[in-house]
């Protein structure tokens, strides 16, 4: 066990990945001899050569496109988009092809590629390097969409991730990158399967739904709330965007029959709508009140001044916590 | 530069020292069979769409050539990445009118098994293939093995910009990757002088590519030079690009009316640079083809056309269960629980 950044420990992750088995690939821009921008990528091309850990022209469609003929040939590439508003140039490679290439040929090809994506604000970063765009790919059928939130996780999720045998789109909070926290060298009791959400605090008065970068956030409101106002909410990090582990959440929600959910998505059509929409059919009689979502306006991601009042902090949780007890 | 041609429209042959041939009878015979059999193959489809047995179709009509002369020139483990226009390549690799037809049919959405006939499914998001092409290709060379990867694309697809990133990405990386574009001078309505202004094989070559220009209706010169990149892609020297000239002398597709946009004279000049009758011509020239070889040939074609019809319409539907299960290694509780439901409203109605 050691005490590990987000970053160092999806650092280790990858390094158990290419260790372990020898079809791993790593590659996208800037991953070898800089070791990524966020340096989770280094010294991996040191330890497994540049035929492994690849250097990549700075074409994100080509980046996804080959790790897709990598992966036809029996490789398990792992690509790095370098943020989550460079994606968009791999969208037709990921939402056509890779999403879809086991379904086109009824089960023959399996694509088990994964596409690790920085996500999200809160480091004052310029334009296009801020984005959640997670929706785009939970609502594309024939991914996996999950996105970490601390260093445990992202090591063991990591993992998961490269062994699966479907596509993942693999998302990182940035600005959790520097958090340290302790990392098991096997899996830990508390390890989850990756198709699992973590109930992170008990409560029996609300239930917060969250993840990625705002799972802190919402952490420190439940703490807020039990002492302030003596209300025990419930936190969960969904960890699984798609699927989602409505299995955990309903149980949840059925026991305490509040429930918010908060994500630096812009709410419209993000995740919280699927889900309080999920919820309400699941669990319509032991609601107390609705659904309420916290997210990000819906506007483009302001530049780095405002973002402090475009990402829903610690008061925008806790009203809307105010708000499904008062209704 | 002019295109490679060895064997005019009259059918005359030039030989060329730059391209050589090793020409013998059978291999014409050969080449010349799997012509016709693609010819007539595409001509039933044609006909099976407009019967309503087909939603829709694209005829490979006037590519046979640059088709069967690129594909007859690499090895069977090499493998290939079609657009979705290549049926006489696919023929070539035995796949069967059945598994060419059925997607065109809106029964499945892939018609054959990639590893069978080393042969990557249509895919109809232009220039999408062509890095997984070099994906592929990647594979082979840290696998460390002779094989060659075979990617066709089209002129219009050149336009696109997986294209382009692939002519640069496989310059770089090195990949044993040979480009196949089939110019047919037509992206649907679009002319080819209005997709680029350089030449398409001049502009591979800006990206640091090995390129040529063939006559694409002259099948001998695409062999020759397909087989002769091929060896030198194969033993190391590198991707390479060749750009054959041909022309779609049918519509885009079945739901397409070339008459809105191009002249009828323009199609009639190609039909006297016919791929077919070239060789046709030689082979007769050279007394190659006696009426037994031509009769059983007429009799293999019309046996071939009406496979084609019969299996087609036997094409069975899967079962709707097949949808839910194929999306992913195994199927979500959300997918589950839909399938489920599904059923059970059929099932209610069944009484």
């Amino acid at each position: 066990m050691s005490q590990l950044t987000l970053s160092k420990a999806l650092n280790t992750g990858l390094q158990q990945a290419l260790t372990n088995d020898p079809k791993v690939i790593v590659m996208g821009q800037d991953v070898g001899g800089l070791g990524g921008v966020f340096r989770v990528t280094d010294g991996l091309q040191k330890d497994f050569g540049p035929q492994r850990v690849i250097d990549t022209p700075l074409a994100e469609a080509s980046i996804v496109g080959t790790a897709i003929g990598l992966a036809l040939r029996g490789y398990r590439p792992i690509c790095e988009i370098q943020f989550d508003g460079f994606v968009y140039p791999a969208f037709n490679q990921i939402v056509s092809q890779l999403a879809k290439m086991r379904a086109r040929s009824h089960g023959q090809l399996a694509l088990p590629v994964v596409i690790r994506i920085p996500v999200g604000g809160g480091i004052g970063a310029v334009e296009h390097h801020s984005e959640s765009n997670e929706v785009y790919f939970a609502h594309t059928a024939g991914l996996r969409v999950v996105c970490c939130s601390n260093p445990q996780d992202g090591h063991w999720m990591l993992r998961q991730a490269v062994a699966s045998e479907d596509p993942v789109i693999f998302y990182e909070p940035k600005r959790r990158y520097w958090a340290k926290d302790e990392v098991t060298d096997t899996p830990a009791e508390s390890t989850l399967p990756l198709d699992r959400a973590r109930i992170l605090r008990s409560g029996d008065d609300l239930t917060l739904l969250t993840y990625g970068g705002m799972v802190d956030t919402c952490q420190r409101a439940a703490a807020v709330a039990a002492e302030e106002d003596r209300r025990e909410i419930e936190v969960v990090d969904l960890r699984t965007l798609s699927p989602l582990d409505m299995e955990t959440i309903a149980a949840s929600v059925g026991k305490t029959g509040r429930c918010v959910v908060a994500h630096e998505a812009p709410t419209f059509a993000g995740l919280g709508a699927e889900v309080g929409a999920e919820i309400t059919e699941y669990s319509f009689y032991d609601l107390q009140a609705p659904v309420l979502r916290v997210g990000g306006f819906n506007i483009p991601y302001p530049p780095a001044k405002y973002e402090d009042q475009h990402l829903p902090d610690l008061d925008r949780v806790l009203d809307a916590v105010d708000r499904s007890f008062a209704w | 530069m002019e295109p490679v041609q060895l064997l005019d429209p009259d059918g005359r042959l030039t030989q060329d020292e730059n391209w050589p041939l090793e020409l013998t009878p059978e291999l014409c015979r050969d080449l010349y069979r799997r012509m016709r059999l693609a010819r007539r193959f595409d001509e039933q489809a044609y006909v099976l769409q407009r019967q309503g047995e087909l939603g829709l179709w694209l005829q490979s009509l006037g590519q046979e050539a640059a088709q069967v002369g690129s594909i007859s020139a690499v090895r069977p483990d090499d493998h290939v990445f079609p657009s979705y226009r290549e049926h006489a390549a696919a023929l070539c690799r035995g796949i069967t009118p059945a598994e060419l037809l059925v997607q065109w049919r809106g029964s499945r959405n892939s018609g054959w098994d990639p590893a069978t006939y080393r042969f990557h499914i249509y895919t109809l998001v232009l220039a999408a293939q062509l890095p997984h092409a070099t994906g592929y290709a990647m594979g082979v060379q840290r696998d460390g093995t002779d094989e060659i990867v075979l990617a066709y694309f089209g002129d219009g697809a050149a336009s696109e910009g997986e294209a382009n990133e692939t002519f640069n990405w496989a310059a770089t990386t090195e990949v044993p990757l040979l480009l196949f574009c089939q110019n047919n001078q037509w992206a649907i309505s679009t002319p080819a002088h209005t997709q680029t202004r350089t030449s398409l094989h001049q502009r591979a070559q800006g990206f640091g590519l090995e390129a040529h220009l063939v006559d694409g209706n002259d099948i001998l010169a695409v062999h020759a030079v397909t087989a002769a990149v091929a060896e030198r892609v194969r033993s190391g020297g590198g991707p390479a690009m060749i750009e054959a000239q041909t022309y779609r002398m049918a519509g885009h597709s079945t739901s397409d009316d070339p008459d809105r946009y191009r002249d009828a004279s323009e199609l009639d000049s190609w039909k006297t640079r016919d791929p077919i009758h070239r060789l046709e011509r030689l082979l007769e020239e050279r007394g190659w083809m006696n009426d037994g070889f031509r009769a059983d040939l007429e009799a293999e074609c019309e046996v071939f056309a009406n496979r084609t019809s019969q299996e087609c319409k036997q094409l069975p539907l899967q079962d709707v269960s097949t949808l839910f299960n194929t999306v992913l290694a195994e199927p979500t509780p959300l997918l589950t629980e839909e399938h489920r439901r599904y059923a059970e409203l059929v099932a209610s109605f069944a009484e």
